[in-house]
């Protein structure tokens, strides 16, 4: 069994960012994502959306040089207005080449 | 007056509205489960947009031209009007007073139906009130876009935002849910055969019962989540929680005065009152959100939501119908 050691970049964001967030992802070079609804709290308090506290929860499977490139992107563009929070984990996976 | 503020305060929609917060203030854990909520909104912005659809093809040009007039007149002033004194007055900051000026500048669709509800009841105990005019929720989908687009362009430009396009801003309002389903629905309405429309108006129909219990049901979670903001009223502050309650009356009187000026019925100018003196927290919230990140939504989901919303619901709508028929 072949396998390759990729990073798993987690999004947990305001919903009104989705459309955002994935366009952005993608055009940096993300091959897929998974999409999740989540709740939550962080830091800063609960705030917006017409049902309160609904945020999403976005991972995508990268190599090591995307994941920076995207952590970078979201901590650029969202970080100082918007909930957000962006974490790198490692993944092993099979067909290493499916997400590169 | 005081019966009037006493019958509407007693109405079904109203007593489950305030139950609605009750239960928030308890504590309780109870919530409408999100799509049901969903659904209800569609089957009311459906049936609001059939029948208008259907009355809209009843009403002559000519009588419906000076409506559609003042409307975009309201939905173009409503937004400056509240920007300035929120800017000027209010001193709040370019972002904040865009923000909250998109969400007064746009409309609720719930204060327009609970507005009909009520003067249709009103109607019917009282033979000398004039029917309400029918194309009326034509003027809602107008009233909806133009506000939150001129505040927005007045926060964009005051904070030098040129580079950000309106484009992707434009097509997310004019393609929400409520345009969809309330322009959809006129079109639908518009063209439909009369004989389809027999159908399915004993289901559609704002008079029926079906709708107007579904509307109590939705407005109980309309008041789980006013409820839920209440606790933001204190970090809001007095100025906003005089606004909120002001500027509403404010707007409404404008448009009473306009929508007599063009010939409205008292109860067309009641509802384009409440229509004018609404804010929006479906459409506007979003497309603020995307446009003005720095300004603080606690402001103005708050005053749309908890303050402005319950206001309207319960005290607005009784005095703009006295003021509608002291101005007749």
């Amino acid at each position: 069994m072949k396998l390759t050691t990729l990073k798993l970049v987690t999004i947990v964001a305001e919903a009104v960012l989705q459309d955002q967030i994935i366009d952005g992802i993608q055009a940096l070079g993300a091959k897929g994502f998974t999409l999740m609804s989540s709740e939550g709290q962080g830091s800063r308090g609960r705030r917006t959306g017409e049902i309160p506290g609904v945020n999403i929860r976005i991972e995508t499977l990268v190599s090591t040089e995307l994941a920076e490139k995207i952590i970078s992107y979201i901590s650029e563009n969202y970080f100082e207005h918007y909930a957000v929070i962006c974490f790198l984990t490692d993944a092993q996976v099979l067909r290493g080449e499916k997400y590169c | 007056m005081k019966e009037i503020l006493q019958a509407n305060l007693l109405s079904p929609i109203v007593l489950c509205f305030l139950l609605g917060i009750v239960a928030k203030l308890i504590r309780s854990e109870f919530a409408l489960p999100k799509d049901i909520y969903m659904g209800i909104s569609i089957y009311l912005l459906l049936g609001l947009g059939l029948k208008g659809g259907v009355e809209l093809s009843h009403a002559s040009f000519s009588a419906i031209a000076g409506p559609i007039g003042i409307t975009l007149l309201l939905g173009c002033i409503t937004p400056i009007s509240a920007y300035l004194i929120l800017r000027k007055l209010g001193r709040f900051t370019v972002s904040d007073a865009a923000a909250i000026a998109a969400h007064y500048g746009s409309v609720s669709a719930v204060t327009f139906i609970a507005a009909q509800v009520f003067v249709t009841h009103m109607m019917a105990n009282d033979p000398s009130i004039p029917p309400l005019e029918g194309y009326l929720p034509t003027l809602l989908t107008l009233l909806e876009s133009p506000g939150i687009h001129i505040a927005l362009a007045i926060g964009a430009l005051k904070t030098a935002k040129k580079g950000q396009s309106i484009l992707p801003v434009l097509h997310e309002v004019l393609t929400g849910r409520t345009m969809v389903l309330l322009v959809g629905g006129l079109f639908v309405g518009y063209f439909m055969d009369p004989k389809g429309w027999q159908v399915v108006s004993p289901f559609f129909d704002s008079s029926s019962a079906i709708f107007k219990g579904l509307l109590c049901i939705f407005l109980l979670e309309m008041g789980v989540v006013a409820g839920s903001r209440m606790g933001d009223l204190r970090k809001v502050g007095p100025f906003l929680l005089a606004f909120g309650t002001l500027v509403p009356l404010l707007h409404g009187a404008l448009a009473i005065v306009l929508g007599n000026w063009v010939g409205l019925s008292i109860g067309g100018c009641t509802v384009l009152a409440a229509m004018a003196a609404s804010a929006s927290y479906i459409a506007a919230p979003p497309a603020v959100r995307v446009t003005l990140p720095d300004a603080n939504p606690s402001y103005y989901l708050t005053a749309a939501l908890a303050i402005t919303f319950p206001f309207n619901v319960t005290l607005g709508i009784p005095i703009f119908f006295e003021l509608a028929k002291l101005l007749a």
